[in-house]
C-alpha cells in the first residue's frame, strides 16, 4: 500500500509492466516525468532541481541533492552519518533489506542531518530520503532527528526539516512508534528554548512521520502536490466506502483545510526559507566562523 | 453462549460435560462424585495449560474481546465522583474518547481514555473507539487543565487506532496526534498511561506519552495491526497470527523490549472474567506509580519523561 505512494512519482523512468515504453531511456541518462510523460535529460533536470520543464511536476530529490540546493556546499557538516538501526525484532529479511538500501542509495539511513549555512545563515537541517526503506522511521532515524534538534538547541540555531516518509518503520515494531514520542519531545525542548522550527513536507509525508515532527513546525510548508496525510487513501476508501476527491491529501487539499501555512514551489524554497529566517532575526554570518 | 473465545472451546466443552454429569447424577440419584472429581481435576489442568501459556494471537483475541472491560468500567471501580467533561471547544465532542475529573483515594485527578462500545449500537455511537482529531484535542484540553490545577493525569489506552476517515484527515488527524505527543512530553504534572485493550499505533500513542506506561497482561500495543502487517509482509491478511508473533506486540514482549514499565497481572482467562478484581490489580500499580510521581518536581517529571524515550531502542554505530 505504502509502496504505491512512491512508485507513482519515482524519479527514474520506470516502465509500467502493462505497456512497454517505446522511447529508449537508458538508465540515468534520460528521465521521464511521471506526470506528463515528457522525457528529459537527467542532468538538465537535476540542474532544474528535478522540477519537470513542461508540467512543473516536482520529482523526488535525494537528501544530498536537497542539501546542495539550499546549503553553501563548503559549509555543510554532517552529523551521525554512521548511526544505524539494529534488528531488534529479528524481523524476516530486514537486515538484508537494509544492506540492499545502503548499497543502492549510498546512505546509511533514511535521513541525513547536519549543519551548514543557508545564504550565510547558520542552521541545523535534516532531510529525509524516500529511497531508503521508503523514508520510514525506525530507531536510527528517530535518534538522528532527535540529536539534530538537540544540536540546534545547544547552538541556538534554527532547525529546518524536510520530510519524505511512509511513516513508522514496521520492521522495528513498537520501537519505531516510540520515535514519534521521542522526536516530538525534543521539539518541545526546542519550543521551550524559543527556537525556530520550519517543517517542509515533501512527497510523501504520511503516517507516523506526518503525525509527529512533520506537523509540529512553527511554520508548516509543503511542496506542490505532495501527498500528506495520516491514514492511507485505500484504507480510508475501504473504511468509509466512498470515493475520495482526486486532490485528497495533497498539499493543496491540506492548505484549503487549514492544515498548512503555505505551499512552496521548489524554485522558491530557498528564498522563502531565507525570508522567514531574516524576519526571525537571523542574518548572514560573514567569514570564517568555525563550524562543528 | 458468546462469553468465550475460540481457543477456550475445550474448556467450555469440558465444563458442559461436568454440568451434564452433575444434573444426570442428581436426576437419577446416582453417586458420580468420583467421575466428577476426576473431570474437575482435568479441567483445572486444562485451564492451567491454556491460560498459563497464552500465545500472542490468543492474547490479541482477549484484547479485542467484546466483553473486555473498557475505560468507563475501570473508572467506575477505581475513582470516586467521576464527572465526565465534554468537547474540544473547536468542533465537537468525540465519544470515542472520554475524559473528566475525579478523586483517586481522596486526591483530585484527571482521567482520560479511549472508549469502545459494548454492543453494536454503542459501538456506532463510540465509533468503535477510533477517535477523530476532536477526541485528541479534547484530551489535550483536559491535560492542560490538569496541569493548571496541578493534578496527575491517568490515561487508559484502548483503540484499534485513530479513525481513518475523510473528515478526520480534513480536520488534521496528524496534527492533533503530533501536538498531543509534544505537549504531553512537556506536561508539568505526572502522567500514567495504562494499555487496557488494544493499543493501535499513533492513535494510541496520542494518550501514551507518560512517565509510566503500564500494560495489562493480555493487552497489545503495536505500530500496525497484525492483519495490516501480514498484508504488507506476506500479502495475505490471514497470516495475522504469525505477524502477531513476529511484531512482538504483547505486554511481556514489550516489557522485554523496554517499551513498557509494568505488566499488570490479569484475572485468569482475561480481565472480563472479573472486572472488580481486575480493577484492584490495576489499583495496586497505579497507586504505587502516583505515590512515586507526586513527590517529584515539575522539572524532574518532564526531564525523566524525556530521558525515558531517549533510552528506548538500541543505537548502533557502523
Amino acid at each position: 500500500m505504502l509502496k504505491d505512494f512512491f512508485s507513482r512519482r519515482r524519479r527514474y523512468a520506470t516502465i509500467p509492466s502493462e505497456r512497454k515504453q517505446q522511447v529508449n531511456t537508458k538508465e540515468g541518462v534520460m528521465t521521464k516525468c511521471p506526470e506528463c510523460k515528457t522525457i528529459m535529460y537527467t542532468k538538465e533536470l537535476q540542474k532544474h532541481h528535478n522540477v519537470c520543464f513542461r508540467c512543473d511536476h516536482h520529482l523526488p530529490m535525494t537528501a544530498y541533492e536537497r542539501i546542495h540546493s539550499l546549503i553553501e556546499e563548503d559549509t555543510f557538516v554532517e552529523y551521525d552519518r554512521n548511526l544505524i538501526s539494529g534488528d531488534p525484532l529479528s524481523f524476516p529479511e530486514y537486515k538484508e533489506k537494509l544492506a540492499t538500501d545502503r548499497e543502492k542509495t549510498n546512505l546509511n539511513e533514511a535521513v541525513v542531518t547536519g549543519e551548514g549555512k543557508l545564504d550565510g545563515i547558520p542552521i541545523v537541517i535534516g532531510v529525509m530520503d524516500g529511497r531508503f526503506r521508503m523514508g520510514s522511521m525506525g530507531v536510527a532515524v528517530g535518534e538522528k532527528i532527535t540529536r539534530a534538534i538537540e544540536k540546534a538547541i545547544e547552538k541556538e540555531r534554527p532547525f529546518i526539516l524536510f520530510s519524505a516518509s511512509g511513516g513508522a518503520r514496521m520492521q522495528e515494531g513498537m520501537l519505531s512508534l516510540m520515535q514519534m514520542a521521542k522526536t516530538s519531545a525534543a521539539l518541545h525542548r526546542l519550543d521551550e528554548a524559543g527556537l525556530l522550527f520550519i517543517s517542509v513536507m515533501t512527497h510523501p509525508t504520511t503516517g507516523g512521520v506526518s503525525a509527529s515532527f512533520a506537523s509540529l513546525g512553527d511554520y508548516n510548508f509543503a511542496e506542490p502536490k505532495a501527498l500528506i496525510g495520516f491514514a492511507g487513501r485505500r484504507i480510508i476508501e475501504q473504511t468509509i466506502r466512498q470515493e475520495l476527491p482526486e486532490n485528497f491529501q495533497t498539499a493543496e487539499f491540506l492548505l484549503e483545510h487549514g492544515q498548512l501555512d503555505r505551499v512552496v514551489h521548489r524554485h522558491e524554497m530557498k528564498s522563502t526559507l531565507k525570508t522567514v529566517l531574516r524576519i526571525h532575526g537571523y542574518h548572514r554570518e560573514e567569514g570564517g566562523e568555525e563550524l562543528v | 453462549m458468546s462469553n468465550h473465545l475460540s481457543f477456550e472451546k475445550p474448556l467450555v466443552e469440558l465444563r458442559e460435560k461436568i454440568a451434564e454429569l452433575k444434573s444426570f447424577a442428581k436426576e437419577k440419584g446416582i453417586d458420580l462424585s468420583e467421575e466428577i472429581q476426576t473431570l474437575e481435576g482435568r479441567l483445572a489442568q486444562l485451564e492451567e495449560d491454556i491460560y498459563g501459556n497464552l500465545h500472542p494471537w490468543q492474547r490479541v483475541q482477549i484484547a479485542r474481546f467484546s466483553e473486555r472491560p473498557t475505560t468507563l468500567d475501570y473508572i467506575e471501580h477505581l475513582f470516586n465522583d467521576f464527572l465526565e467533561m465534554h468537547g474540544d471547544r473547536l468542533f465537537a465532542d468525540d465519544p470515542a474518547i472520554v475524559g473528566g475529573i475525579a478523586l483517586y483515594k481522596g486526591n483530585p485527578v484527571t482521567v482520560i481514555g479511549h472508549q469502545r462500545g459494548k454492543d453494536t449500537k454503542d459501538n456506532i455511537y463510540r465509533n468503535f473507539g477510533m477517535p477523530h482529531p476532536e477526541g485528541y484535542r479534547k484530551a489535550l484540553r483536559l491535560m492542560k487543565q490538569a496541569e493548571k490545577f496541578s493534578r496527575p493525569v491517568i490515561c487508559f489506552i484502548d483503540t484499534k487506532g485513530a479513525y481513518p476517515g475523510k473528515a478526520a484527515e480534513e480536520r488534521g488527524q496528524s496534527e492533533a496526534i503530533a501536538r498531543n505527543l509534544r505537549e504531553m512530553a512537556g506536561l508539568k504534572v505526572p502522567i500514567v498511561s495504562i494499555v487496557i485493550g488494544e493499543g493501535g499505533s499513533g492513535g494510541a500513542l496520542a494518550l501514551g506519552v507518560g512517565n509510566y506506561i503500564h500494560m495489562l497482561e493480555n493487552s497489545t500495543y503495536s505500530v500496525i495491526s497484525p492483519e495490516g502487517a501480514a498484508a504488507l509482509l506476506w500479502k495475505d491478511a490471514s497470516y495475522a497470527k504469525q505477524a502477531a508473533e513476529t511484531m512482538q506486540i504483547t505486554a511481556p514482549d514489550l516489557k522485554k523490549l523496554g517499551v513498557v514499565d509494568t505488566v499488570i497481572e490479569e484475572v485468569r482467562g482475561g480481565a472480563h472474567k472479573d472486572v472488580k478484581k481486575q480493577a484492584m490489580l490495576i489499583d495496586q500499580v497505579l497507586e504505587e506509580s502516583l505515590h512515586t510521581l507526586t513527590r517529584k518536581s515539575a522539572s524532574e517529571l518532564v526531564k525523566e519523561r524525556y530521558e525515558k524515550y531517549k533510552e528506548i531502542g538500541e543505537i548502533i554505530t557502523l
